[in-house]
């Protein structure tokens, strides 16, 4: 393996390493426009040139392959120079319109100003008029000619990613145009990734542009909740001015990079995905109509399930978790529903049909964590057969976590359980049609609130962490179940979901050895068999 | 004096088969393809020290001797005829009057290095050059010049000719690759090299036209009789391009090493109405320009190097004591930024704004601190680019304002006031 020396550091690297790669490694941060570690080289911006010995010129960083004894400076007066003129080169059609560009406060061209540029301006001509400025290539992206670099990452993205082949570089020299193909507009199903490779504010965001400058956003790192991959993303939300935006707090989403998951990408599905965590939600619990207390809520259910549990009537209790809960949630929920309340029907397998699907990072079962929930809730029931039974009297409790049964079974199937069973328990996060059938409904938190673990369709765990406090008089999901179990006279005594998952790693085989630490930002995945 | 490559200009249909066969026509193929093995040619070739004549002056056989022989890859021939370089007309004339010497030389290219396609890619514009080169393929291939077993040898090579689409970075080697694969014409990283990965992923070797022109009297008369003809490892003549303020423009064979005193007042008939001398652009516009004190330099590739310009593509255009030099840099420096490809930023951005900067300044609208500034932003772009294009902006554009200060500094407008900036 080559040895080599930058800015005084050894590095040892595998052959076929370039110069980027390696200073990378060595958190040496080398400017960088055109290149993108997922995307084939370019070399076409020229910010990333580094002296190395014995070679007269310099070398472009991102294309240069180590060798063997290599010896390369990236702060070496003669780069510092160069740096400079790259990046004066890179202003001289450049609108410089910072005050009005959305990019502004995360823009590459000034980062690499304030620390590589400070020149003074010695341009004196009249820029070159670009076609397109502030024009929509497609649902989700603007495009804005006169701001774009030319580094090509969204070319090489959608020739190379997504292989959709939407952008070129038209015409010639300094009038060159970054564009769609005539008539092709950008509307795949990873559109918002140019954005987020996009160094400068060439191509923003339709859905975000003007709503937050982002100097405003805190980031919380998280797991997409959309269906079972379990991209990375972060979770960028506005801390201090909610009130800027009818008091949603999420701004956007960002893809968060796991080269295990799903490298630097999410879907578009994902990226959109947010507003039910500020809109929509349950914000009380809420007894047919009246908004009533959590000692309340908590005291209707056991004044139902007190009696059955006494008389040892289990089989009337019917409970139907999600593959959306965290592996937590779902540990707790098994604690009450298959331990205290031995012989109660519980299944979380519900008729979903399969949704959207592609051979990339969409999958086609929605739930964040169907591999989590069948390790924890192995269950031989069928949730079919309990809602059946619930229709026919056979029910007296029926406790739904966030599933909407109208969707799933019809409204007259809803309408019946309403009147069959003694009580109808609701647990979620946002209304939907089954809420007002439900007897009681409670407010649960939604994943942006919570911390935990999915464990996605590869069998990998992931964690996910609270980006702020649940909304209203919700509360996470696993503390809700506490509350009922504590009123049972069967406490689980968990401070928090760390503690929850030390005791799943410590019960469930699959989650041998595993805990939050070890987890990190990566994830470990599922114990063999099956994983 | 022998002529080489101009040997059948001026015969009645020279572009014709019958012609070219009329003096020994295809001969050097068939020596080549029946007496000699691959490396016997390419040795022969290294010997006459024919170097390329597109302008990089790169050995000829030292290239062909690059094709991994290993490879399994198909090799491929490219034959360089984006003839774009402002004042170099030289391969156009072969394309026209002697398109069967090109073909004979690239069955005995293709045949050294172990290709069996050869493209010939000819200038867009060049619409009778392309003409004729067809005509002669097609001829070619009817007398089994080209195709299946030629000449009754079993060598199989076919020959397709490519239109060019007007861009002059096409004439890059590596854009000129992509333009044929069907791409835009954008010069590639290197390494790697063309004679490793080339045209479509494969070996190829890319030559000159009138490179290509030369090998088969080399092959006919031996390397020691071509290299005898020019100066020292430069062997053989050169087609000069004489354009400008001479009273003969036109394409002069004449051995490398001539002087360019001796092209310009002998063979083009010097400078009309008995004016002076001001300046000579001696390789193409890419090459750095010339002053009268430089006239006695020897006109080949190392003679030119050791002053500081090149040969290039050996296009001399002569400019006399009425041209304005800032004028003269301006179309320079207009023609690059039209050219310049737009792949990388230096070249991109810094190509354009030379030229509006010496626009202003030619107007009159430049202030002091403009012309300060001009040297600057013209040496930020070369050595910094992914192709030679850009030193080419550097080393053209610079020399104007380095050698005709005066001139430059002329036009400044002292009407503003350098607090003005």
């Amino acid at each position: 393996m080559p040895n080599l020396i930058i800015d005084g550091k050894q590095v040892e690297v595998p052959a076929g390493t370039t110069i980027i790669q390696a200073a990378d490694k060595l958190g040496i941060d080398i400017p960088r426009y055109c290149y993108h570690p997922a995307l084939p080289v370019s070399g076409n911006c020229r910010i990333c040139m580094v002296e190395v010995e014995k070679q007269p010129k310099l070398q472009i960083a991102c294309y240069t392959p180590v060798t063997d004894g290599m010896v390369v400076r990236t702060n070496s007066p003669k780069v510092l120079e160069v740096r400079k003129t790259i990046l004066e080169f890179l202003l001289v059609n450049h609108p410089v319109d910072c005050p009005v560009c959305d990019q502004a406060g995360e823009c590459k061209l000034q980062d690499y100003y304030m620390e590589h540029g400070q020149y003074d301006s010695r341009l004196g001509d009249v820029k070159v008029k670009k076609e397109k400025k502030a024009f929509a290539i497609g649902p989700t992206v603007m495009l804005d000619q006169e701001r774009c670099i030319l580094c090509t990452r969204c070319v090489r993205f959608a020739d190379n990613i997504t292989e959709t082949h939407e952008f070129g570089v038209f015409s010639r020299g300094d009038h060159s145009q970054l564009d769609v193909y005539p008539g092709r507009q950008l509307d795949n199903n990873y559109s918002g990734n140019v954005v987020d490779i996009c160094p400068v504010g060439a191509l923003t965001d339709t859905d975000f542009r003007f709503k937050c400058r982002v100097w405003y956003l805190a980031k919380t790192k998280s797991v997409c909740p959309g269906c079972s991959m379990g991209c990375n993303i972060t979770v960028e939300w506005d801390k201090m001015r909610p009130h800027q935006h009818k008091k949603a707090r999420v701004m956007r989403l960002k893809p968060r990079h796991n080269p295990d998951v799903n490298d630097y990408w999410i879907c578009d599905k994902g990226r959109y995905n947010y507003r039910f965590i500020d809109e929509n939600r349950i914000q009380h619990p809420q007894h047919n109509n009246d908004i009533i207390s959590w000692d309340q809520a908590i005291d209707t259910i056991v004044s139902v399930l007190k009696p059955l549990k006494d008389s040892k009537r289990m089989d009337r209790v019917g409970a139907l978790p999600s593959a959306s809960l965290t592996n937590e949630d779902l540990f707790i929920i098994r604690k009450l529903f298959t331990d205290t309340l031995k012989g109660a029907r519980v299944d979380f397998k519900v008729p979903e049909k399969p949704g959207d699907t592609d051979a990339f990072l969409i999958k086609a079962d929605k739930n964040p964590n169907r591999a989590g929930a069948l390790k924890i809730l192995p269950s031989d029931m069928d949730a079919a057969q309990i809602v059946q039974k619930a229709t026919q009297g056979e029910i007296d409790l029926l406790y739904v976590f966030g599933h909407d049964l109208v969707k799933l079974f019809g409204k007259e199937t809803v309408q019946q359980i309403a009147k069959s069973v003694k009580l109808f328990v609701f647990q979620g996060s946002n209304v939907n049609e089954t809420c007002s059938f439900a007897h009681l409904n409670l407010p649960s938190s939604v994943y942006a609130e919570k911390e935990g673990t999915f464990t996605n369709c590869q069998g990998r765990v992931q964690r996910i962490w609270p980006a702020f406090m649940p909304l209203a008089e919700s509360k996470g999901d696993w503390e809700i179940v506490s509350m009922l179990s504590a009123k049972l006279g069967s406490p689980c005594a968990y401070k928090n979901s760390q503690e929850i998952f030390d005791s799943i790693a410590a019960t469930i085989p699959a989650f041998f050895e595993m805990n939050y630490e070890k987890i990190s930002d990566r994830g470990m995945v599922l114990k063999a068999p099956e994983f | 004096m022998e002529k080489i490559v101009t040997r059948h200009f001026g015969l009645g249909n020279s572009h014709r088969l019958e012609s070219y066969l009329k003096d020994n026509g295809y001969q050097a193929a068939r020596k080549a393809l029946t007496q000699m093995t691959g490396l016997q040619v390419i040795d022969e070739v290294k010997k006459s020290n024919l170097r390329g004549l597109g302008g990089a002056g790169f050995p000829t056989g030292t290239k062909w001797s690059f094709i991994p022989q290993a490879n399994p890859k198909p090799k491929y021939l490219v034959i360089n005829g984006d003839e774009g370089e402002p004042g170099t007309f030289k391969d156009k004339y072969i394309f026209e009057l002697d398109p069967h010497a090109l073909l004979e030389g690239i069955i005995i290219t293709c045949y050294a290095i172990g290709s069996h396609k050869a493209y010939i890619y000819i200038r867009g514009e060049y619409i009778k050059s392309l003409e004729r080169v067809q005509a002669a393929v097609d001829e070619a291939y009817k007398a089994n010049y080209l195709g299946k077993g030629i000449m009754g040898t079993g060598f199989d090579i076919d020959v397709v000719v490519h239109p060019g689409a007007g861009a002059y970075i096409c004439g890059e080697e590596t854009a000129l690759l992509e333009s044929l694969e069907g791409k835009k014409g954008f010069p590639r990283l290197k390494p790697p090299f063309p004679a490793v990965v080339g045209l479509f992923g494969c070996p190829t070797v890319i030559n000159n036209v009138e490179t290509i022109a030369c090998v088969p009297p080399i092959i006919n008369k031996g390397a020691e009789w071509y290299a005898k003809l020019g100066s020292e490892k430069n062997g053989g003549n050169r087609l000069f391009c004489v354009s400008g303020h001479v009273n003969k423009p036109g394409v002069y064979e004449l051995p490398n090493g001539t002087t360019l005193r001796e092209i310009i007042y002998e063979h083009a008939g010097g400078i009309p109405n008995g004016r002076k001398l001001k300046a000579v652009i001696p390789g193409g516009i890419s090459a750095p320009i010339l002053t009268p004190d430089q006239l006695d330099v020897k006109m080949d590739f190392d003679s030119l190097k050791s002053i500081g310009s090149m040969a290039g593509s050996g296009g001399i255009i002569v400019m006399d004591d009425t041209t304005d030099m800032v004028w003269a840099a301006m179309v320079a420096a207009r023609f690059f930024a039209h050219e310049s490809c737009g792949q990388c930023s230096p070249c991109r951005e810094g190509s354009g704004w030379v030229y509006r900067n010496i626009k202003r300044l030619y107007h009159g609208h430049a202030r002091p601190h403009d012309l300060k500034n001009l040297p600057g932003i013209v040496n930020n772009i070369g050595g910094n680019t992914i192709c030679a294009f850009g030193d080419a902006v550097t080393m053209s554009v610079g020399s104007y304002v380095t050698k005709f200060r005066s001139e430059f500094e002329a036009k400044v407008n002292k009407e503003y006031a350098e607090s003005h900036h």
